[in-house]
């Protein structure tokens, strides 16, 4: 076990600088010069050479790179060019309202994710199993940020049962678990579950009937144990995989939810990207994906690790 | 649209060869209800939106100030008019157009390279092998969305870039199904003993290989438009893919967002044509994979 710990964090290391590197290029493939943004039209050629010199964008690409990543890994990611606050600080409070929109929506689709893809692994091609099938499908093709929207004419428009955005009354940034904030998440929580459950269920399906479909289970069967019990050993095959796929499912969600943050006006890392995208605020652009992309690499290796400790089979191979 | 793609791609005698495959894969294809059915849906879209200009629709582009936001079943609007008295009918036809262009032709152009990286990689394997696959990699640490969103957000709106984003996002995955399915026919031992037989790596790769490879990448492949479509048109919607004033489902989905209170119905419009057209592609990938009876 711990060989392979060593072996799969040795293994992420490039991958998360070859991330860092993509992040900083990002700046670089830009068109245009990433001082037009905040240099005044009318800026001498002195202003905006020293202000070259002040951002640092006046030393060769290898030197800003290492300057960047040497300031990164202390948790400084520079100025955001709009607001002049600092761009970890604006990165914490949106990632942690991001999280929070991908707890609540994992804490709904795992669920019932697994609970119809076990049925429809169990109940292999009957009526069951094809009408999960199809809501699962369903699932993986609607374009959330379209569901979103259909969520909110029903729900806010038409019911007028829960607000259609914000994540508090009165439009604050501030999280707090009383009921009236909950309704604030009600409808972009389940509009971020739709394609997670369409995964997850497809996924233990598949898993599920192929387990019970291996000779193994044919021999539990015939030794005689209750269903119940032949249930558990599925159930355990079965989890690894789950397992995984549940947890990629979550990085997934704090990184795609960037579309539903838009359509709800939520708080979160999608409303600050994007905000960053409009304002052509490159260090923000640049921060947040960073800092996303090193949690979904994070949450992989987790994920793994996880997977590791309960499968004896992969510490094996 | 991607059929014929990959058809083109393939050798001509490669596909005389196999034809006794192909027919049986059409046989089992026309067997399978659901997907014959999504191939129509996706043909007549493509269709509409081709010949739309010879369907007697209003002009997309016209305003009106007085006919905004009419309902479905407006006289001479039979979906309606969009927040600038335009017709919606019309709209959304022309939006196929820009839509289908930018959701498919992404993952084409990923199809290709992708296959190509992974192949190269897959045979040459080695250090080649590392440096392709390393840098792949490192893609993977991005959820899709977010690597769309921000390569487009730093190229800044445009069809291209739209198109350019995604194809990049499309490369990494089609890339390591190729390598994998790759390095596992290069270990049979057919392999070898063309090798023996003084074959070059071209001439296995194009006659021993593509063969045994295409297909499963290729299916792979289609079931990956389904998601491009989503994304293309959520570029749009975020307002950094096509811009206004072209039709496209996702920016016209952004542009109605305001009119969910006046005329919420005509407002979803779009959204369900995105929602119609990636059901389909996932449905006709699903008849495809099993049709062409590649397993995962």
């Amino acid at each position: 076990m711990f060989t392979y710990l060593v072996r799969r964090l040795i293994y992420v290391l490039p991958v998360a600088i070859g991330v860092s590197m993509f992040c900083f290029l990002l700046v670089h493939i830009a068109p245009g010069d990433p001082l037009t943004a905040i240099m005044p039209v009318d800026a001498t050629a002195e202003e905006q050479a020293a202000m070259r010199s002040a951002y640092g964008l006046d030393k060769p690409m290898p030197v800003q790179y290492a300057i960047w990543i040497g300031k990164a890994a202390t948790g400084d990611l520079g100025k955001s060019i709009a607001t002049g606050r600092p761009v970890a600080g604006e990165v914490f409070l949106a990632v942690k309202n991001s999280l929070l929109l991908a707890f609540a929506a994992s804490l709904i689709a795992f669920p019932i994710g697994l609970f119809l893809g076990f049925l429809a692994g169990y109940f292999r091609d009957t009526i069951f199993d094809r009408m999960i099938t199809a809501v699962a499908i369903t699932g993986v093709s609607v374009p959330n940020y379209w569901l979103g929207i259909v969520l909110v004419i029903v729900f806010s428009v038409q019911l007028g049962w829960l607000p259609s955005m914000g994540a508090g009354p009165g439009g604050s940034g501030e999280w707090s678990w009383d009921l009236e904030h909950i309704r604030y998440l009600v409808l972009p929580a389940v509009t971020l579950a739709v394609v997670p459950i369409g995964i997850v269920a497809r996924t233990v399906r598949a898993l599920v009937g192929d387990i019970f479909s291996m000779d193994f289970v044919q021999a539990l069967f015939a030794k005689g144990l209750y269903p119940i019990d032949v249930l558990r050993h599925v159930i355990r095959n079965a989890a690894p995989t789950a397992l995984s796929v549940m947890g990629l499912q979550l990085g997934y969600l704090l990184g795609g939810s960037i579309l539903i943050e838009t359509v709800f006006n939520w708080p979160g890392s999608g409303f600050l990207l994007s905000n960053a995208i409009f304002q052509r605020d490159l260090p923000l652009l640049q921060g947040t994906i960073l800092v996303l992309a090193l949690f979904f690499v994070t949450m992989n290796l987790i994920v793994d690790v996880l997977q590791a400790a309960i499968d004896p089979r992969i510490k094996r191979s | 649209m991607s059929m014929a793609a990959t058809e083109a791609k393939a050798p001509a005698e490669q596909v005389a060869k196999t034809k006794g495959y192909w027919s049986g894969v059409l046989k089992r294809f026309s067997r399978d209800p659901v997907a014959v059915t999504c191939a129509v849906i996706v043909l007549l879209l493509i269709l509409a939106a081709i010949f739309a200009p010879y369907l007697g629709l209003n002009d997309p582009y016209k305003a009106s100030m007085i006919k905004r936001l009419k309902p479905i079943g407006f006289p001479g609007f039979p979906l309606g008019t969009d927040e600038q008295g335009r017709d919606m009918l019309a709209r959304l036809l022309y939006g196929g157009r820009l839509t289908l262009f930018v959701g498919l032709m992404p993952v084409v152009f990923a199809f290709g390279i992708g296959s190509t990286l992974g192949l190269i990689a897959g045979y040459a394997g080695g250090w080649v092998n590392t440096i392709i696959m390393r840098t792949v990699d490192v893609f993977f640490a991005f959820p899709s969305v977010l690597l769309a969103i921000a390569i487009s957000g730093a190229l800044g709106a445009g069809i291209v870039n739209s198109i350019v984003s995604l194809t990049i996002v499309f490369i990494p995955p089609i890339a390591r199904v190729a390598e994998s399915a790759t390095s596992s026919v290069r270990a049979l031992d057919y392999i070898d003993a063309a090798r023996a037989s003084g074959g070059n790596a071209l001439t296995i790769i194009r006659v021993h290989v593509l063969g045994n490879v295409l297909g499963p990448i290729f299916v792979y492949a289609t079931s990956l438009t389904s998601v491009c479509m989503i994304l293309a048109a959520g570029l749009s919607f975020l307002g950094i893919g096509v811009r206004p004033p072209e039709p496209e489902w996702g920016l016209m989905l952004n542009t109605l967002r305001t009119a969910i209170y006046v005329n919420p119905w005509v407002a979803a419009l779009p959204g369900l044509m995105i929602f119609i057209t990636s059901l389909c592609l996932n449905l006709l990938s699903d008849g495809l994979r099993s049709a062409m009876n590649v397993k995962d």
